[in-house]
């Protein structure tokens, strides 16, 4: 049983790590119809700044952790809006040509990384109550799974309110569901594409900060292993669904960790496999509005 | 045959001439090759260069002919590397024999994941080959029954290899090999292009809609050229895996796959030639800036222009974007521009038709 509860809430913990990243996917292939391979990267340098100011601060206590943490949304939320700024709006409408520039960065930035960090993975310390456990049941659980959890739960209500109750999450909304009408209306979608992209970043910069915690490194290769795991959750959820990409970030999380454990680590085939069957059965996602 | 197609040939044949002879000639290329053409050095770099070639042509037939935009294609490349090492080491089997097995293994494998994949297009299509390729990667990562080695590799295993393809006195025969796998991939290809089915493929990348209205079956004909890319990259990984002399975890990884798609685009998205020279122009690039990196130059400047620069990916990543955003249609599409006149409108239209038919129903939809 506490085995179970172990797997289970592990599970959620790596789940939210991947919904933080589906999330922002998520939004900016609704919107804009790109697919954003660099997104891996954001989280890879929210996750390098997370780990250099609270190694500045003091990488055991809270302010330190607070701060570093704000610094990796910051970080992950500024290259993202630089990303979209410099490089795919010039490409407006033209998608194979957006991935291309994406796919581009992706590479760039990986190897920068590597050029300034090393290409071997920094171990990472946080404040002592992180690798601590708690007992529930029995189970004993690192308290890094559960600040994951709390702040995909947070990351999820925010986008949520803010695409339901403000002015740009209506444009938004309204841009995803039908982007030239928004704009026969007089409206300037663009600066919502710059918005999306920024809040699509922030979110994979705290989850790069938070993923380090949860596998105590940061590495190069810390962005393209989660971005697949993300990818594969969009298409789950299906793609431009928010609520999917949560749905099926859960989903995916647990079956891999419960393969894993009971399976002889087949856990990665196993949700390769439950795309397959998901593809066959159902080709536009759990929630996908469109056949893709 | 007219005569710009007999001269086209004349110059097509006296090129493979002249690759062949390369390694008994003593032609140096300062900047280009590391040495002399009949060194064994460089005689492997231009092997890669061939063999990579060869792979970016496979990944042409998926991409420039049948617009499918795959992030997964190292896998049959890596299936075909990975597939002969094992069976020439744990199974010791005869070279012929083992070629054989890997070359149906790879084939049923594109086969498999093709008919899976190819039930979604566009995007979707290329994340589902992108989470395919990583299944692969994975596996090899971790090396079940000790068969791959790990992240460290698999070595080749001599035992079963004719003595005339073994040890650096040989590396000329292994030069021709690749030369002669570059040019049957390049035939093959064209071959395909020229067909019916290539034909289909290539109206498929167009307008799918059309091709369905006449009756015919866009998944069938793209599969086909799924599968076909699919084994002839399982070809290439195999001679890879001589030239190389071992199987490297890296040649499953996702960077890989992008890296091929790199090549395609910077040498020009829809031309055979523009693939050919794309792999080429890439594996030089990558081999010598990894050389220049390791330089006095290179480590004698400043930290904020040293770190960036000794990154050849860094590079190459920085010099896709730039073609992409300026220079549609790659290498092969500038010189034809420059040879032409013609506008940059026309060569992104170039690059916009390998889109196919998802980025056509983005048009519609924004219309």
């Amino acid at each position: 049983m506490s085995t179970v509860l172990l797997l289970a809430i592990t599970g959620l913990g790596l789940g939210a790590l991947y919904f933080l990243v589906a999330s922002g996917l998520s939004l900016i292939y609704g919107l804009m119809g790109v697919l954003n391979f660099a997104h891996g990267a954001f989280l890879m340098f929210g996750g390098y700044a997370g780990y250099e100011v609270s190694r500045l601060i003091g990488a055991t206590t809270w302010p330190g952790f607070a701060v570093g943490a704000l610094a990796g949304v910051l970080t992950g939320a500024a290259i993202a809006a630089l990303t979209e700024l410099l490089l795919v709006r010039r490409l407006y409408e033209r998608h194979i040509e957006q991935v291309l520039v994406t796919v581009g960065l992706a590479l760039a930035l990986g190897a920068l990384a590597s050029g300034v960090w090393g290409t071997d993975a920094i171990i990472i310390t946080g404040p002592d109550w992180m690798s601590e456990v708690t007992v529930i049941l029995g189970a004993r659980v690192p308290n890094n799974r559960f600040l994951a959890i709390i702040a995909a739960v947070a990351v999820l209500a925010g986008i949520v309110l803010f695409l339901k109750f403000t002015r740009y999450g209506l444009i938004i909304r309204a841009g995803v569901e039908n982007r030239s009408m928004v704009t026969a209306l007089g409206i300037d979608v663009r600066k919502s594409f710059t918005l999306v992209f920024a809040v699509g970043g922030a979110a994979a910069g705290l989850g790069g900060v938070l993923a380090s915690q949860y596998y105590t490194i940061v590495s190069p290769h810390l962005g393209p292993s989660l971005l697949i795991f993300a990818f594969i959750v969009t298409v789950i959820g299906g793609l431009g669904s928010l609520t999917g990409a949560a749905i099926a970030s859960v989903l995916v999380a647990m079956l891999q960790q419960f393969v894993n454990y009971y399976v002889f680590g087949l856990g990665e085939f196993a949700v390769v496999l439950a795309l397959a069957l998901v593809l066959l059965i159902r080709p536009r996602g759990l929630m996908g509005r469109v056949a893709a | 045959m007219n005569r710009a197609s007999v001269l086209r040939v004349g110059i097509g044949i006296l090129g493979v001439i002249l690759l062949a002879a390369l390694p008994l000639l003593n032609l140096r290329i300062p900047g280009v090759l590391p040495g002399a053409t009949y060194e064994p050095g460089t005689l492997q770099l231009l092997a890669l260069c061939l063999l990579i070639a060869g792979l970016a042509l496979s990944y042409h037939v998926l991409f420039g002919l049948a617009g499918l935009l795959s992030f997964g294609h190292a896998l049959y490349f890596a299936a075909g590397l990975y597939g002969l090492a094992i069976a020439l080491r744990h199974w010791q089997m005869s070279l012929v024999s083992a070629a054989l097995l890997v070359f149906v293994g790879a084939t049923l494998l594109a086969l498999i994941v093709g008919a899976v994949s190819l039930r979604v297009s566009g995007i979707s299509f290329a994340m589902v080959t992108l989470a395919f390729a990583q299944a692969g990667s994975v596996l090899v990562a971790r090396n079940p029954g000790g068969l791959t080695g790990g992240e460290e590799g698999l070595g080749l295993d001599i035992t079963n290899i004719p003595e005339s393809f073994v040890g650096v006195v040989n590396t000329r025969n292994l030069y021709w090999i690749s030369l002669a796998i570059a040019i049957a991939v390049f035939a093959l290809v064209t071959w395909f292009e020229r067909s019916r089915a290539g034909h289909v493929a290539a109206a498929t990348r167009e307008n799918e809609l059309r091709v369905r209205v006449i009756g015919m079956q866009p998944y069938l004909v793209r599969l086909l050229a799924f599968v076909t890319a699919g084994s002839l990259a399982g070809i290439v990984g195999m001679a890879y895996l001589l030239v190389q002399n071992g199987a490297q975890a890296r040649a499953t990884s996702a960077d890989f796959t992008l890296t091929l798609l790199v090549m395609v685009v910077l040498g020009g998205v829809g031309s055979r030639w523009g693939a050919v020279i794309g792999g080429v122009v890439y594996t030089l690039l990558d081999q010598r800036l990894t050389a220049l990196a390791g330089g006095e130059f290179i480590q004698s400047l400043p930290a904020i222009l040293r770190v960036p620069l000794s990154q050849p990916l860094f590079l190459l990543g920085t010099l896709f974007i730039l073609v992409v955003l300026f220079l549609p249609g790659g290498i092969t599409g500038t010189v034809a521009r420059l040879r032409s006149g013609g506008s940059v409108a026309r060569a992104r239209a170039t690059l916009e038709q390998a889109g196919g038919a998802e980025s056509d129903g983005m048009e519609v939809e924004a219309r």
